[in-house]
């Protein structure tokens, strides 16, 4: 079964060329059930090859498929070769059941878009772009899939390019990934020029078994590299400002790509890479040093926006930030729980946000929503359970997840980052029931015309909702403390090092077995503390937000304005940059180069212009030059001998 | 005694005054008869050598050369004829139009 | 009496050479043209080239110049065919790039650059063979091949003449 693996890809390809090609004369539902189609075929293949993997034994899971040979150029070799294992089998699983959910999803979404063919091209495109990146087998093939989801996240933000603003964000986010593609790319020629070999097992052997000390200064700037790709992808301090933006895409985009998915490459990519980075403590912790402080700072920026979608999409950075702490701690297991976790309630909130602006006939403002629970109950059932599981409380999936990370952040870590991390958390409950008070609680702040237009979504959207609340209520058991399924299935390729070890049984010398179950306690209290406030302040005493952000103006203003970031990097790196464009085009290449070039073809024509004249037609005067030459060539001849 | 060079000598001058014709003459064909004037000038200096160096190839190429001339002599009055025909003139300065 | 033979025939070649480039009656040139090569075939028999003097008295002073004189009454030139002159300013740089022209080959002659390798054809053997049979013997032997393409370019010429001359294509 293992050997299906390669139709996982195929399908999600042969749907993006059947919507791009002919998608524009195909009925809208042959459109909508040709994206699905591919995408339900290649979940089920995964869960084959789910299958298939599991009835191997743990030690023996991990399966190569090569394609076929790719690039031979001197030494430099790289394969077209699929990988098997534990960790990438999640992320298909991921993938293509999120991202199934999500075009069943869209279908009702976009019913009335005109180019409803051209977004499921994009979308199964990206699909197909994402499994590239989690399935190939060398570096190489992971950045060609790893360029792709960024094209079809340009693509995608930038799908309504009609609007200035959307095109923008598309602008900004592919600019700002660039800058960590950049470093991803020179961390992978790194890895080359180290280790003469750019395939995943080759080169984690090479750096397990090789000569490589702890701190080894090549190895810490390849993961340095590569960890500024995973910034850039994963929307993490500095490069995380596209993110936001990119909710200028339809929302479903915004659940698949900007929140369950493709920003969670960068956790992946580290996590694959946890040998290279088990290697370099230094790099670990500025790993685990910039999730905390994104995962406070998007935090803290989330308390107030009033764009439902931008609120979720500071969510998504601050959970990204925790699962590069888990990751910075070496708590790897903890970051793909959480990835995962995260991937299933995160796309339920922005599904469910969907929902609402589809209600609400397209708006986003909170402070234009309220009291929506009785209109559309489906969505707000849904919603409550999403924001329950993010808010961190027991048994919601995202207690489990949330807690070993924090718990791992304890032990592996510091008490900071514990200290940031459970602060965060103690925001992120806040925020998202203030969210969620906001726009199904208290009295109806909607506009009367958009309120008579209230309605429930349809089936196809509620239903993906409803899975995705399911999975999100359940998700967390497989990651229960003690007896965790994920981290055992994960142990193959994490080895020690990504066990959790939460019975304290080896490394968890420092920690006593009481320690997880006080943690548990102090994360659910944090949890209940943040939703408690949340409530005092929206649902018993609306008027408070006002007067606590009249009393604090300055802090209120700077996080409403996300502290000025944007303005920072406007006046430290573009309009310098766009200064620089602008002198180059004006200076250099209008005036040097387009004037050189042009100076040279005047020149040449002056001189034919001026030369011409020698052309008198008269033929005495050609048979006169011709004879000045031939004294020229006898005085040489007679004068050289 | 005549030497060689006295030959060559009258071969320059000759040739010379082909070239000094060419240039200053108007009328077509008596520039093309300069131009067998030419012709002749080298025919002498051919012969001269092959007598001085006992060879014969002088001679031969003095044969070929009049052939040539007189291929040259043919086809060059056949376009003054069809020169004159169009433009009732043979003055060369009046055959001006292959310029700028 | 050779020597004076050559020093009157090559003054009576160069006048008339200097009498062609300066009448204006192109008839009277075609006239000059032939003195000229009349007195080279006198220098041809000097040189023992007898074929040869004998080839360029028929072919040369006889058809060519014919040709020539009758292409020139055929067109009925006037004598004042120089009624347009563009070039006025050329004629001292003319005349001073002749005299230049003849200083350069001058300089040649007097330079060690005209040195050939002395052939087997001796005056002596010449004349015990002859100079017709000698000629014709290596125009039909070593030199077949020129000779056969002489034919050709005749040919050529022929045909081109008359395509050039005939009045409808």
């Amino acid at each position: 079964m293992l050997n299906l693996v390669a139709l996982i890809l195929l399908f999600p390809l042969i749907g993006t060329a059947i919507n791009g090609l002919i998608g524009k004369n195909l009925r809208k539902e042959t459109v909508g059930y040709v994206a699905c189609g591919a995408i339900g075929l290649s979940f089920f293949v995964s869960i084959l090859v789910f299958i298939g993997l599991l009835l191997l034994p743990p030690d023996a899971r991990l399966f190569e498929k090569q394609l076929f040979s790719w690039i031979e150029s001197g030494s430099f070799k790289s394969a077209a070769g699929l990988q098997v294992d534990p960790l990438s089998t999640i992320m298909i699983l991921v993938v293509t059941g999120v991202g199934f959910l999500i075009h069943v999803y869209s279908i009702g979404y976009m019913h009335s878009d005109k180019g409803y063919h051209r977004y499921f091209c994009y979308l199964n495109l990206f699909t197909f772009s994402m499994l590239l990146l989690v399935l190939s087998n060398n570096f190489l093939l992971m950045f060609i899939g790893w360029e792709a989801v960024g094209l079809c996240s340009y693509l995608l933000i930038g799908f309504w390019f009609e609007k200035k603003s959307a095109s923008n964000a598309a602008k900004k986010a592919f600019v700002v990934n660039r800058v960590g593609d950049f470093g991803f790319a020179l961390g992978i020629m790194l890895i080359f020029l180290t280790f003469h070999t750019i395939d995943f097992t080759e080169v984690f052997s090479a750096a397990s078994h090789g000569n490589f000390a702890a701190g080894n200064f090549t190895i810490t700037i390849i993961t340095l590299l590569l960890f500024m790709g995973a910034t850039g992808k994963s929307a993490q301090i500095p490069l995380y400002t596209w993110l936001p933006d990119a909710m200028e895409g339809p929302t479903p985009v915004s659940a698949l790509i900007h929140a369950a998915t493709m920003v969670t490459a960068g956790v992946y990519m580290i996590a694959r890479c946890n040998v290279l980075y088990m290697l370099s403590p230094f790099t670990m912790t500025v790993v685990a040093s910039i999730g905390a402080v994104t995962a406070l700072f998007a935090a803290s920026i989330g308390l107030v926006q009033n764009d439902i979608k931008r609120v979720l999409a500071y969510s998504t950075i601050s959970q990204l930030g925790y699962m590069f702490v888990a990751c910075g701690v070496g708590a790897f297991t903890g970051g793909i729980f959480h990835l995962m976790t995260h991937a299933f309630f995160k796309a339920l909130l922005f599904l469910g946000s969907g929902s609402v602006i589809h209600a609400l006939s397209g708006e986003q403002d909170m402070r234009k929503m309220g009291g929506l629970r009785h209109h559309i109950p489906t969505t707000y059932k849904t919603f409550l359970v999403g924001t329950i599981a993010i808010a961190g409380i027991p048994p919601f999936a995202g207690f489990f997840s949330k807690d070993e990370i924090l718990l791992e952040s304890l032990v592996r870590g510091n008490f900071i980052y514990w200290a940031i991390g459970a602060l965060a958390a103690f925001f992120t409950a806040f925020y998202m029931f203030r969210l969620l008070f906001m726009t199904f609680h208290g009295e109806s702040r909607v506009e009367h015309h958009v309120a008579e237009h209230l309605h429930e979504s349809p089936k196809n959207m509620t239903l993906p909702l409803t899975v995705l609340a399911i999975l999100s209520f359940f998700g967390g058991f497989l990651g229960i403390p003690g007896a965790s399924a994920i981290s055992n299935f994960l142990s193959p390729v994490f080895g020690e090092r990504g066990h959790a070890e939460i019975s304290g049984t080896e490394a968890g010398v420092h920690h006593n077995a009481w320690l997880p179950y006080l943690m548990m306690v102090v994360s659910t209290v944090i949890a209940i503390a943040g939703i408690y406030l949340a409530y005092q302040m929206y649902i018993k005493k609306p008027e408070l937000p006002k007067k606590l952000a009249e009393r604090f103006s300055l802090i209120y203003k700077l996080l409403l304005n996300k502290y000025y970031v944007d303005e920072i990097y406007d006046a430290l790196f573009v309009n310098p940059t766009k200064i620089m464009a602008v002198q180059l085009w004006k200076r250099v290449d209008a005036l040097m180069i387009d004037g050189s070039v042009n100076g040279i073809a005047r020149l040449v024509g002056w001189f034919g212009n001026t030369l011409r004249y020698l052309q008198t037609g008269y033929i005495r005067n050609y048979a006169f030059y011709i004879v000045v030459g031939c004294i020229c060539i006898i005085v040489y001849v007679a004068l050289g001998k | 005694m005549i030497t060689i060079t006295h030959y060559l000598v009258l071969s320059a001058i000759l040739f010379t005054l082909g070239v000094v014709g060419v240039l200053i003459r108007r009328n077509a064909i008596i520039i093309f008869m300069c131009i067998e004037l030419m012709l002749n000038a080298v025919n002498i200096s051919f012969v001269a050598f092959a007598h001085y160096l006992n060879s014969m190839q002088g001679q031969l190429f003095v044969f070929f050369t009049m052939t040539v001339a007189a291929a040259e002599a043919a086809v060059g009055l056949a376009i003054i004829v069809a020169v004159f025909r169009n433009k009732e003139t043979v003055n060369i300065d009046d055959i001006n139009i292959m310029k700028w | 009496m050779e020597a004076y033979l050559f020093y009157i025939v090559a003054t009576i070649a160069v006048v008339a050479g200097v009498y062609l480039i300066f009448e204006k009656n192109p008839v009277f040139s075609a006239l000059y043209l032939i003195q000229t090569m009349v007195c080279i075939a006198v220098l041809y028999i000097l040189l023992e080239a007898q074929f040869i003097a004998a080839v360029q008295v028929i072919v040369y002073a006889g058809a060519i110049m014919v040709l020539f004189l009758f292409v020139i009454m055929l067109l009925n030139l006037n004598i004042k065919e120089e009624a347009k002159n563009a070039l006025p300013f050329q004629r001292i740089p003319a005349v001073v790039m002749g005299i230049v022209l003849f200083a350069a080959i001058c300089m040649i002659l007097k330079s060690k650059l005209l040195q050939g390798k002395h052939g087997e054809y001796t005056t002596a053997y010449v004349n015990t063979v002859g100079n017709t049979k000698l000629i014709g013997n290596l125009l039909f032997t070593d030199y077949l091949l020129p000779f056969e393409i002489t034919s050709i370019l005749l040919f050529v010429a022929a045909i081109g003449a008359i395509m050039l001359a005939k009045r409808k294509l």
